[in-house]
């Protein structure tokens, strides 16, 4: 066989995530390829225009904590800009920006094809060749072999990609592009389990035809927002999103045509995602809500394609048409691209370690919407996971796993591999049960310092941070040693400020704790040190949440000793036989990392867990015996 | 440590008609077997499960018969401890009981630690947190009503009533999670009325169940009540008469001193540990302080104090100094020689505990013996609760749960008042919701999630 390349890392796929795992590989000093089926889909955004929201706008901060690209690639292709969730809590504050999608395609392209150590090529991958649970290359298409220490299978909805809508059913991936269809039987051949899910996306629409006077208008935040925290973008010029409503005309012709759904007649077999349901799926699961729902965003700033949130469907053209029409400002509509539901495989992430290497084929690691996931934010930061740890196998290092109270990637990727999925993933920032302590402001502070130990995070950045953090430290101890006394002076500066006067003497940062009381404040008054805005955040959020910060760190040390108790790796679970059938099998596929790991597993009871205990301290005593 | 098997007896020393050995572990058959000779089978193999069998058991050694035993096998999974269990019936006497299981520990058994079936059982998955323990308390219970309360537990009832304030806390999650998650859509925005108002239910239900925690408490482990009264006010013959009442169940408890006698009465089905302040007749004043003394500390220690008075004589300074302290203590006032003329005014009571339930009696006619009871009974309950099917709590790590889930209910309560933004009620709602799953051994898992996505029409 023709051997056309060797390399450290080989990336399948240039989504989302393949884009990072490449990027964080090579940057990590491996010989790196990137194989995509087109370089003209590299960073496509296939569905929705934006990135960010709750959880997700988390994911994307703390991407670019660590050295990632998305967030620098996002600033720098956005055209609308929203901080959500504001007033309900500093730690669901949500950065959301839509993207120009062309651009967003164009930068990271650009950015692939300038980053030392990385080939970009177009290849379609038809095999993986293992030998002897080792991963060993790839073969295209063509027949060449490509040699490989590591393999990150970055595939997305391409593997055996299944586009339908109404009557209309071909194999194909997103946007008109390939599926790759052989794939999959490689890799059902070297024993990877596969999972068939589905998801859909709405029309596209000609902006021209759509009549705004009749809907709401939906602009960005006045304030230029980033989602780098290298980025320092003050200004950005913004479009409109536009916000219209369904109505009992536009459900009454989806429920006349139920019959013609490829999801009601049972074409489609994939499981769906709850949290992106069609617009057939809604009405008929809310039969009483009488209007739903639609925005109108922007593809871009150079076409006149909108993307229709809210309405993904597979019913025929012809009734995507006519319930189009009955919603207000889109009478006179005309389609650009008809929606359409896709099917396709993915692995079971059960399989995988927390690294997101197989657990039986060593170098082998898959990351994104292949693991079940689905959205860009899921996808990258698994991407970069993924590529830091084949980067790490290849250098023969420890992994790089983060815990579910470092980051909303911990508690991604520990979901992902201990409770597995059975729709496609989505993150949420009710998953994450130490969410007061991983913030969107914070990421920089929980994350950046390992970044640096990792080698992704640059010198310019971890100049910046440090920086950033020394003011934090100072500003901090500042305000906890400046103390204020109940003075006349001071009396009548609090009533200013609007605050109830003092009785005792107390600290700057204890008088900051007021609702009402805020940095800027502070320095307009008592004179507390000037800082950048950022920073003046942090403060005003560690004095005002204590409390509740405080109980959460409680909390996460608390659980961190469950994780400390580490189950070794030799262990038998079918041979612990009072552990429960259902436990048993669990643990064996799943092979939990520690008891902590282990009590996540759903089908794992506390009984089972109490045993597990037990058992892992007879263990113990007996090794401790036999070393006597 | 759980390979072995282990045997103990399981029904009370010294009572009933019937005694259980019981056996649990993978060997119990065979060992069973060692020491039963079956009339019509062979071996207790053979036996199904579910089913008993008749014959003798035999001291392996000396082959000589112990007891006429019944024998009953319930091979695991399907069993208590879902290990192999077998039970050998033998009539209640305390020496044939002892004798048959010394011969099957013998045989390789090994007797079992305290509540260590149920132990097992937990360990095996067969029962949930709360129905261990619970299992423990029917080995405890001393009367009708604590078994049925512990029986009761055993259904599930105290989870079902958890499982109701868990999903009142879990809904409010699930809604506040759905605002914050997919700001959005068009979702009801939840109010801070809306989350005070839940607060407010969970509050008060999980109130009534720790009001529960007392009764519970009580149920298991008799109520310390104490009558007091000056000589010759009647207290020997009320102390009799409750006793005749009860005599089939009455055990004799010996004081700790000898001027104090306790017996042990159940009334409506509550165990009452009844302490009878004798030596307070003395006519000596300093003794006659001392006995004040006495019945002062019996005031402060007991659960249910019955002060009795005599209704044909005016209030004493002895009754006024006694009257003087039940101001907040669970204390009930009994008027006795009712059949006398009247000479006490109730209004003179009133004065000093104008809260305390008053109940007349005469015990020499043997009136109003019943209403007393009754009156006990309505006390224990608190006068709200007498429904014995209600679920109790009556254990201590429960009842410290419960406590702990009221106090984070308390701090989102802290965090609406000082204006703190939703997200900081979620974390302590979340709390008490793991607080409360902890009593059924239930955790937080995709419930929250689950419960968005079934309530809310979210998506894009």
């Amino acid at each position: 066989m023709l051997v056309a390349g060797s390399y450290d890392v080989i990336v399948i796929g240039a989504g989302h995530a393949g884009c990072e795992a490449a990027l964080a590989a090579a940057r990590l000093g491996c010989n790196t390829l990137i194989a995509t089926l087109s370089l003209d889909n590299i960073a496509l955004m296939p569905c929705n225009p934006s990135v960010g929201g709750p959880a997700k706008g988390h994911l994307v901060r703390e991407i670019d904590a660590l050295g990632g690209e998305m967030g620098i690639n996002i600033d720098n292709a956005c055209i609308q800009i929203r901080m959500l969730n504001t007033g309900k809590g500093p730690a669901v504050h949500a950065l959301r920006a839509q993207a120009d999608k062309n651009s967003y395609h164009r930068l990271m392209k650009w950015t692939l094809e300038n980053q030392q150590m990385l080939h970009v090529q177009q290849i379609m991958v038809d095999k993986i060749v293992i030998n002897n649970h080792e991963v060993c290359g790839i073969v295209s298409e063509t027949g060449e072999f490509f040699e490989a220490k590591c393999v990150i299978i970055a595939t997305g909805t391409y593997l055996r990609g299944k586009i339908v809508y109404g009557d209309v059913a071909y194999a194909g991936g997103p946007n008109g592009l390939r599926s790759a269809n052989e794939f999959s039987g490689s890799l059902l051949e070297s024993g990877v389990e596969l999972m068939r899910f589905k998801t859909g996306t709405p029309a596209r629409v000609d902006r021209r035809t759509l009549d705004f006077s009749k809907m709401i208008i939906q602009p960005g935040d006045d304030q230029a927002y980033n989602f780098s925290f290298m980025t320092e973008t003050c200004t950005r010029e913004q479009v409109p999103c536009w916000l219209t409503y369904t109505n009992e005309q536009t459900h009454k012709i989806i429920m006349d045509n139920l019959n013609r759904s490829p999801l009601f007649s049972g074409v489609i077999e994939g499981v769906g995602p709850r949290y992106c349901p069609s617009i057939e799926s809604k009405v008929v699961r809310f039969a009483d809500k009488n209007a739903h729902q639609v925005f109108i965003e922007p593809e871009g700033l150079d076409t006149n394609e909108m993307y229709v949130q809210g309405m993904s469907s597979s019913l025929p053209a012809d009734v995507q048409y006519s319930f189009l029409r009955t919603i207000k400002g889109m009478e006179d509509v005309r389609i650009m691209r008809y929606g359409y539901a896709i099917e396709y495989d993915c692995v079971n992430p059960l399989q995988l370690k927390p690294t997101l290497e197989f657990k039986c084929i060593s170098g082998l690691f898959s990351a994104g919407q292949s693991n079940g996931s689905s959205g860009y934010e899921e996808a990258a930061a698994q991407g970069l996971v993924a590529g830091i740890n084949a980067a790490l196998c290849v250098k023969h290092q420890p992994p790089f796993i983060l815990s579910r109270s470092d980051a909303y990637i911990g508690v991604l990727i520990d979901d992902l591999v201990t409770k597995g999925t059975n729709e496609p993933y989505r993150m949420m920032t009710s998953r994450a049960e130490y969410r007061l302590v991983l913030r969107q402001d914070n990421a920089d502070l929980r994350l950046t310092e390992k970044g640096r130990q990792l080698g992704l995070v640059s010198d310019d950045r971890y100049q910046k941070f440090s920086q950033k953090r020394d003011l934090l430290d100072s500003a901090i101890s500042t305000l906890k040693s400046r103390l204020i006394t109940p003075t006349d002076e001071v009396q009548t500066k609090l009533k200013l400020m609007e605050s109830a006067e003092i009785r005792t003497g107390i600290s700057l940062y204890d008088l900051l704790r007021r609702p009402e009381i805020s940095y800027e404040g502070l320095c307009r008054h008592f004179s507390a040190p000037a800082v950048p805005l950022l920073v003046r955040e942090q403060v005003e959020i560690a004095a005002k949440y204590e409390g509740y910060i405080q109980k959460q760190t409680g909390q996460i040390e608390r659980a961190a000793k469950l994780e400390e108790k580490k189950l070794p790796e030799f262990i038998d679970y079918q041979q612990v036989r009072e552990l429960s059938v259902e436990a048993r099998e669990k643990l064996s596929q799943i092979r939990p990392l520690s008891i902590g790991q282990a009590s996540r597993i759903s089908g794992v009871s506390p009984a089972d867990i109490s045993i597990l205990m037990i058992y892992i301290e007879q263990l113990r005593r007996r090794s401790e015996k036999e070393d006597k | 440590m759980i390979d072995d098997t282990i045997a103990a007896v399981a029904t009370a020393l010294g009572e009933g008609g019937i005694g259980i050995i019981r056996l649990s572990g993978e060997q119990s058959l065979a060992i069973a077997d060692k020491v039963f000779r079956g009339s019509r089978t062979s071996s207790v193999n053979e036996i199904p499960s579910y089913h008993a069998a008749y014959g003798k058991a035999i001291d392996p050694q000396t082959e000589e018969v112990i007891d006429e035993v019944l024998i009953l096998v319930m091979r695991g999974p399907r069993s208590y401890t879902r290990e192999d269990v077998v039970e050998i019936h033998c009539h209640g006497g305390l020496v044939s009981m002892k004798s048959i299981l010394q011969a099957v520990i013998r045989c390789g058994a090994r007797l079992a630690e305290p509540g260590e079936f149920t132990k097992r059982a937990f360990l095996n998955g067969r029962l949930d947190l709360s129905q261990a323990e619970a299992v423990i308390d029917v080995i405890r219970a001393k009367t009708d009503v604590s078994l049925k309360l512990a029986v009761n537990q055993l259904d599930g009832r105290l989870s079902h009533e958890i499982f109701l304030i868990r999903q009142e806390i879990l809904s409010m999650i699930a809604h506040l999670e759905a605002v914050i998650d997919f700001p959005e859509e068009d979702i009801e925005q939840v109010t801070v009325d809306n989350v005070a108002l839940t607060v407010h239910h969970v509050s008060v239900a999980l109130d009534k169940l720790l009001s529960t925690a007392q009764a519970g408490r009580i149920l298991r482990d008799g109520l310390q009540a104490v009558i007091i009264g000056k000589p010759n006010v009647g207290k020997s013959s009320l102390l009799n008469a409750l006793l005749r009442e009860q005599r089939a169940i009455v055990t004799d408890i010996p004081g700790t001193t000898r001027d104090v006698i306790e017996e042990f009465v159940n009334i409506g089905g509550i165990p009452l540990k009844l302490a009878d302040t004798a030596g307070i007749r003395d006519t000596d004043d300093i003794v006659e302080k001392m006995g004040v003394d006495r019945a002062i500390e019996f005031l402060l220690k007991s659960d249910l104090v019955l002060v009795i008075l005599d209704a044909s004589m005016p209030l004493s300074n002895d009754d006024k100094e006694i009257l003087m302290r039940l101001s907040g203590r669970p204390a009930m006032v009994v008027v006795n020689k009712t059949d006398l003329p009247r000479k006490l005014n109730i209004e003179d009571i009133r004065k000093y505990c104008k809260d305390n339930v008053i109940v007349f009696i005469s015990v020499i006619n043997d009136d109003g013996i019943n209403k007393l009871e009754q009156a006990i009974v309505d006390f224990v309950y608190s006068g709200e609760i007498v429904a014995p099917d209600a679920a109790f709590v009556h254990n201590v790590r429960h009842i410290e749960l419960l406590e702990q889930a009221r106090q984070h209910i308390n701090d989102v309560q802290l965090t609406i008042d000082s204006a703190m933004p939703i997200d900081c009620m979620v974390i302590d709602l979340r709390l008490a919701l793991d607080k409360l799953g902890r009593i059924s051994g239930e955790t937080i898992g995709e419930d929250i999630i689950n419960e968005i996505f079934s309530r809310f029409c979210i998506g894009k």
